[in-house]
């Protein structure tokens, strides 16, 4: 399987189990690709941006990203892909597209 | 010097505590376990304990404060009863998914409807698979070995699993009986500080429970129950430094009067003492009869029961909660399913009785021996076959 992807090829024998569902480290949510639930994706008409950022403020998984121009973008590996940026941006700027389409 | 000291179930739960040196002591109280708590209470206030008392307002948020605790690395008491128990309830997997040694005490009642306050193995039966180890005490001085010894087991370092004692509602919780009580320097010579592999701690984070996916849980869980199963050899090897330490041997199976004997009447918790006078009775009448009273719940001791029934020809089973709609009792059930593959020529009978504080007499026990061979013989068990119960 692909790098990143949600079920890679060595994950641990019942052996390898983490000891009380405990991880000797924070911030593992960092290595999960939730973006790989979504169905479909936003899109950002950057010539609508007008950099307000109320979707970086609004993404309710802080996957919104800004880009060097000030226009925001989605970063996919972790959007799940529910919308709410299409609804905060006051531009409409941002539309959902479906994956694969 | 030991003392020999009057103390009921509570009182022994209690000191047991105590003399443990807990650090917190988070609870909601619930009859029949109001004493336990409240004599903690006592005791921290009074000096005799430095402990943390942490007054909830639910069970469901003294289990998640002893989580809290026991991970922070405090050794970490409370009790409960009924209701409270299942208040609890879905917090007693989180603690025994993370490992946490949370030593607590069930003083053991009977579930609403109908409402009530006494004793019966309801409330303990429906924990049975939530990761806990698990004891039954038949009398006073057992619920304080097992509860001190608890924490002993609970925070080896092979083992780190919480602990259940449980005790009898009222019968045992609420009656005195002469209570052996060792020095303070004795235990703390058998019972090492804890101390936890990964404590909460600021300056080095762990992630504490961790989700799981499809992909993960089910490893995770086969884990879990093999861990559980392997503490058995923990608990005996303890048990038997407690008997050196202290002359009291505990045992997963107790066995009474079994040499020779043809039928084995098993009996769990306080109710054991009652059914040993129906044994004597018993086996002065010339009857081949002998008593195993099971202590260990979780993990279940398969071989020492094995070992236990080795010779007998009938076991007549005992308990004292009912699985509506099951298969039988949950101790009945469960022992007929340990026995059914290894001991295809044993004959194995089930008799329910004594919800909710019913007393049973020891003539009644010498009826559960009789009807139970009775069943043995006929090969003929009725569902619902119980004991003391009009009509």
């Amino acid at each position: 399987m692909a790098k990143n992807q949600v079920r890679p090829n060595d994950l641990p024998t019942w052996q390898e189990a983490s000891f009380g569902n405990i991880l000797p480290y924070c911030g593992g949510a960092k290595e999960y690709r939730t973006g790989d639930w979504r169905t479909d994706r936003p899109v950002v008409d950057k010539s609508k941006c007008i950099k307000c950022g109320m979707c970086w403020l609004l993404c309710p998984d802080a996957a919104v990203v800004q880009n060097k121009d000030g226009t925001y973008e989605a970063n996919l590996f972790y959007c799940k892909g529910c919308g709410i940026c299409v609804r905060a941006c006051p531009k409409n700027a941002i539309t959902m597209v479906e994956e694969g389409a | 010097m030991s003392r020999r000291v009057p103390l009921e179930g509570s009182f022994a739960a209690a000191e047991a505590a105590k003399m443990a040196d807990v650090d917190v002591v988070a609870a909601y109280p619930i009859t029949p376990q109001t004493h336990v708590i409240e004599r903690m209470a006592e005791f921290i206030n009074n000096g005799e304990l430095k402990a943390a008392f942490i007054p909830v307002e639910s069970e469901h948020s003294a289990l998640s404060a002893c989580w809290g605790a026991s991970g922070a690395g405090a050794r970490t008491f409370t009790a409960t009863a009924s209701q409270g128990f299942f208040l609890m309830h879905e917090v007693l997997y989180f603690v025994s998914g993370l490992r946490l040694p949370v030593v607590m005490v069930v003083s053991n009642r009977a579930v609403g409807l109908p409402a009530n306050i006494w004793g019966d193995y309801s409330d303990a039966m429906s924990a049975t698979s939530t990761g806990w180890l698990q004891v039954f005490a038949a009398n006073n001085q057992e619920i304080f070995d097992f509860t001190l010894s608890a924490f002993r087991i609970a925070e080896d370092a092979r083992v780190l699993l919480p602990f259940m004692v449980h005790m009898d509602g009222f019968t045992l919780s609420h009656v005195t009986e002469p209570v052996i009580l060792p020095e303070q320097k004795e235990v703390d010579a058998f019972l090492p500080p804890y101390k936890h592999p990964y404590p909460f701690d600021v300056d080095n984070p762990t992630l504490y429970g961790t989700i799981a996916t499809p992909a993960t849980y089910s490893e995770i869980k086969k884990a879990q129950d093999i861990g559980i199963r392997g503490t058995l050899p923990v608990i005996k090897e303890v048990w038997n430094d407690f008997g050196k330490r202290f002359g009291r041997y505990h045992n997963p199976i107790d066995s009474y009067k079994t040499e020779g004997a043809k039928t084995l009447l098993v009996v769990t918790g306080g109710l054991s003492e009652t059914a040993k006078d129906a044994i004597d009775h018993k086996r002065a009448q010339g009857e081949k009869v002998g008593l195993l009273t099971l202590h260990l719940w979780r993990p279940f001791p398969f071989e020492d029961l094995s070992k236990a029934v080795a010779g007998a020809d009938n076991i007549v089973i005992f308990d004292r909660a009912p699985t509506l709609g099951g298969p039988t009792g949950p101790i009945i059930g469960e022992i007929k399913a340990a026995l059914f593959d290894s001991h295809k020529n044993m004959k194995a009978a089930g008799i329910l009785g004594a919800f909710c504080g019913r007393n049973l007499e020891v003539a009644e026990f010498e009826e559960v021996i009789d009807r139970g061979n009775a069943i043995c013989k006929s090969g003929h068990q009725e569902m619902v076959e119980t004991v003391g119960i009009r009509g």
